[in-house]
């Protein structure tokens, strides 16, 4: 080995050090240019820039940001919340609901329902945002486009009501056999299928809204996957939809009610699902509101904050598998289990989020009955926890299903933080209470619902968002007749309730069902309720009037404002 | 040289082929169903969405269907977004992930040469420890702890500057690039500096630099022709590989900072079992995969001379 002398490896080291420093000099000008050259290739891209701040009084714009992509909005098509609320702001119903949350005239004024069917009086005024009037023709001809097998829409059954509604969507009837007929420009007559007490409140639905034929065909298929492939009835139209990065609304000057909307522009200038990003945008003040995660809520009351809360309306419980073959079939291991476990341990002790309420019930709170809430009309029953009880009822089903002991049971759950946190705290209380043995079997979403479909599971952690305002949206899941009944409960009496719930008239006579159904789902047990979901956000002190709401467009900015 | 090139090209041909067929088949047989919802179907509603997407037909004949449509060139249209072709989606798309990823493998190539050089140079002396330390944490910590943080520090640097002096996420500027793509790129960027010091640290101490030194020629020769040169090649090895795995990796960085690239389309796809979608992009990154690796070979024969492409 050969040995330098200190001075030589010095200077040796002095000089390559040197030559290292103009490398990085070149590599750092060599990276300026670079991105100036992206930074052109990407202009070519059409992102748009972004740059504006929260809430920008002078052009009356408020900043906000997305969940995730729109898959597409042809309302025909649209399944999911993110478009349910996108659409909210550009398309408008025969009904809408307003800022309190309640049934509003939409681009129908008057209306009259009986049992036969209804009649729906539009308004004269009512334009799309090409300026052409909007008629009684253009909703027949969506309701067709949603009922035509070759559309294969997924929310197609909500149209069922309609006569003919469903042998159309089964490709038995022709398209023009539906029961929606426009007697002239102005007026919509609808023949039902069978009596129905909610109609009103399902032509608020996205799949009811209006499309109209001459621009729907000129899309060639690909209506309402690009700003320009839409044609809008609402407060608002998309001027600017970049796939994944960004969507800018701006007021509709078309649209019949001008002063509804009380700012020029809507930009939803990100769209990401990640919590932390757009706490992060929130804090720099880029956007307008941000949901808040637990851990961040003491940070948000420190900072102090306008935290909100909402019920998003969605309901968690455990589903049991009735089947024959199931263990889980046994009522009284069933009284069991719901007597040794506490809902409001669980929210309040282990998943600890804030805004949620512990499961009581299958309806949720915000239900409307009678004269006021559902529940607060009809009480529902609540198990406490009671372990003498729940070891009794377990004897009981040992010695029914002529067992020593329970054998394993399956508990089929998604992959997400609190769906782990909930099984674990269910496998652990079950098998301190109770000695029972579970068996957490997670999976990614599509293989989740497989599995419930099959039935390949003893319980599975499953939750339920409705559809439209009404307790039969909840009360229908578990009739033998239900496709969602994945666990294939099965009661004649239940589905006697449900059958009155669907046909009555009286409000009276219906919500004495939905409390007749609240009570064999408690002495049945079936299901175990888990909790309410509830949504804790923060909103930009200037902006006020967004409106958050459990069954309809979520969230909205139809009426939000900006204060100086 | 061009016997080689196309020879190379057709056996790549021929793995992007076994890749669609294999992911085809792969795909088809994950327990799951990509036209399961929330709300069950009724069976009208199921077979409708069936025969839109061809899924009733016998798997194989759906297979001969599909490579016939992806020798047109025509991915098909998305499961989940269903009005939008797969084309569209990766054309769209893509180019924010390649620009992204492109920044991202300059900053780690030019930053691991730079550090692993100077590493070398200055061995179990302070820049070196320093430099080592900050090099395992780099390789240890994943890229959305990183994220997460660079964007809090984004958010707090902005608060005390009290301005907008970087963008805390979004796409459109050079200034939504920077950050973002330093993150992408550190993982590797640390990888190479280990390995650019560990090549620089055995050359060193080679023959031909023993003979340089005793030639006489100046310092600035040896290091840069004879020990910077030969001490690159594995660098430039592990670059091919590594631009593939940015360009496709970026799916968390472009979560957290809200950019509109492919790698977010992709993962989604595989978690909804969006069929069109998933055999879309593995084909496209497939066969992007190939294509640089033989880049990468080529370019191998001009930078070392030894090395004989036949």
């Amino acid at each position: 080995m050969t040995k330098h002398t200190p001075a030589n490896q010095d200077s040796f080291t002095s000089s390559a050090g040197r030559q290292l420093l103009a490398f990085g000099a070149a590599s750092i000008a060599g990276v300026i240019v670079l991105m100036m050259a992206l930074s052109w290739a990407s202009s070519l891209t059409s992102t748009g820039s972004i740059s504006t701040d929260a809430v920008d009084v002078t052009n009356n714009t408020l900043t906000l940001f997305l969940r995730e992509e729109p898959p597409q909005l042809n309302s025909s098509l649209s399944t999911d919340t993110v478009s349910g609320s996108v659409l909210g702001h550009v398309m408008e119903g025969l009904l809408r609901y307003d800022e309190h949350n309640r049934l509003a005239p939409g681009i129908a004024e008057r209306w009259e329902i009986n049992e036969d069917g209804a009649l729906f009086h539009l308004r004269p005024d009512a334009r799309w945002s090409d300026g052409k009037s909007l008629t009684a023709h253009d909703f027949v001809f969506a309701w067709q486009v949603a009922l035509d097998p070759k559309t294969a829409s997924e929310y197609s059954f909500i149209l069922y009501p309609v006569k003919n509604a469903e042998a159309i969507n089964k490709g038995e009837l022709p398209l023009s056999d539906i029961g929606a007929r426009a007697i002239d420009d102005r007026t919509l007559e609808v023949t039902f299928e069978r009596p129905i007490a909610y109609f009103d409140k399902l032509v608020a639905f996205s799949t009811y809204y209006p499309i109209r034929q001459d621009f729907y065909e000129s899309t060639d298929g690909s209506y309402g996957s690009d700003a320009h492939t839409l044609l809008y009835n609402g407060p608002f139209v998309i001027s600017r939809w970049v796939h994944g990065a960004n969507l800018l609304m701006e007021k509709n000057p078309e649209y019949w009610d001008l002063d509804r909307a009380k700012v020029d522009k809507l930009d939803f200038a990100y769209i990401t699902s990640d919590a932390s990003a757009t706490l992060n945008l929130f804090k720099d003040d880029k956007i307008a509101y941000a949901t808040l995660q637990a851990e961040n809520l003491n940070n948000a009351m420190e900072q102090g904050w306008d935290i909100f809360r909402f019920m998003d309306g969605s309901v968690f419980y455990i589903e049991f598998n009735h089947r024959p073959e199931r263990p889980t079939r046994n009522l009284n291991l069933r009284k069991a289990m719901l007597y040794a476990q506490d809902s409001a341990e669980l929210v309040f002790k282990v998943t600890k989020l804030p805004g949620y309420l512990p499961g009581v019930s299958l309806f949720p709170v915000w239900l409307q009955g009678v004269n006021t809430f559902f529940r607060q009309e009809y009480p529902a029953p609540r198990a406490q926890l009671n372990l003498e009880k729940a070891r009794y009822h377990l004897e009981l089903a040992k010695q029914e299903l002529g067992v020593e002991e329970i054998p394993p049971l399956v508990l089929l759950t998604g992959d997400n933080p609190i769906s782990n946190i909930q099984s674990e705290y269910y496998q652990q209380i079950f098998s301190k209470n109770l000695g029972l043995d579970l068996k957490i079997d997670k999976q990614i979403f599509k293989q989740r619902l497989a599995k419930m479909l099959s039935g390949d599971f003893d319980l599975v952690l499953a939750g339920w968002g409705p559809d439209y305002d009404d307790p039969l949206t909840f009360a229908d899941l578990f009739a033998s007749f239900n496709l969602n009944n994945r666990g294939r409960y099965e009661n004649p009496e239940f589905d006697k309730w449900v059958r009155v719930a669907q046909s009555s008239q009286d409000v009276q006579e219906r919500m004495d069902a939905f409390g007749e159904i609240q009570q064999i789902l408690f002495d049945d047990v079936v299901i175990i309720p888990n909790y309410e979901r509830g949504i804790t956000y923060v909103t930009h002190p200037q902006m006020r009037g967004m409106v958050r709401r459990a069954v309809g467009p979520d969230p909205d900015f139809t009426n939000a404002y900006i204060v100086e | 040289m061009l016997r080689y090139t196309l020879k190379r090209l057709f056996q790549g041909l021929i793995t992007v082929w076994f890749i669609a067929t294999a992911t085809f088949f792969a795909m088809h047989n994950v327990p799951g169903d990509p036209l399961a919802n929330d709300k069950a179907a009724t069976e009208e509603i199921r077979a409708n969405l069936e025969a839109k997407y061809g899924l009733d037909k016998p798997l194989v004949q759906q297979y001969l269907i599909y490579m016939g449509n992806i020798l047109r060139g025509d991915f098909g249209i998305s499961f989940t977004q269903k009005n939008r072709r797969v084309n569209d989606i990766i054309a769209e798309h893509f180019p924010i992930s390649a620009i992204l990823g492109i920044l991202a493998v300059v900053f780690a190539g030019l930053g691991g040469v730079l550090w692993g050089a100077l590493t070398a140079l200055y061995r179990n002396r302070l820049p070196d420890i320093i430099i080592m330390f900050l090099v395992i944490l780099g390789i240890s910590v994943p890229s959305f702890v990183v994220a997460a943080i660079s964007q809090l520090a984004l958010v707090n640097l902005n608060d005390a500057v009290n301005f907008s002096l970087l963008p805390v996420a979004g796409w459109g500027t050079v200034w939504h690039m920077l950050v973002p793509s330093l993150v992408l790129g550190l993982g590797t960027m640390a990888y190479l500096t280990r390995l650019m010091r560990s090549s620089m640290l055995e050359i060193v101490n080679s023959d031909y630099i023993r003979t340089a030194k005793a030639k006489g020629l100046p310092p600035t020769r040896i290091f840069a022709n004879h020990q910077m040169r030969n001490a690159i090649l594995p660098v430039v090895t592990v670059l091919g590989p590594s631009i593939a795995a940015i360009t496709t990796g970026g799916f968390v960085v472009e979560l957290v900072f809200a950019i509109p690239g492919l790698g977010r389309y992709f993962v989604q796809a595989v978690q909804q079992l969006d069929y069109t979608v998933i055999m879309g992009t593995t084909v496209f990154y497939g066969a992007f995969l190939v294509f640089m690796v033989i880049v990468v070979d080529l370019l191998y024969g001009w930078i070392d001379p030894r090395v004989r492409l036949e």
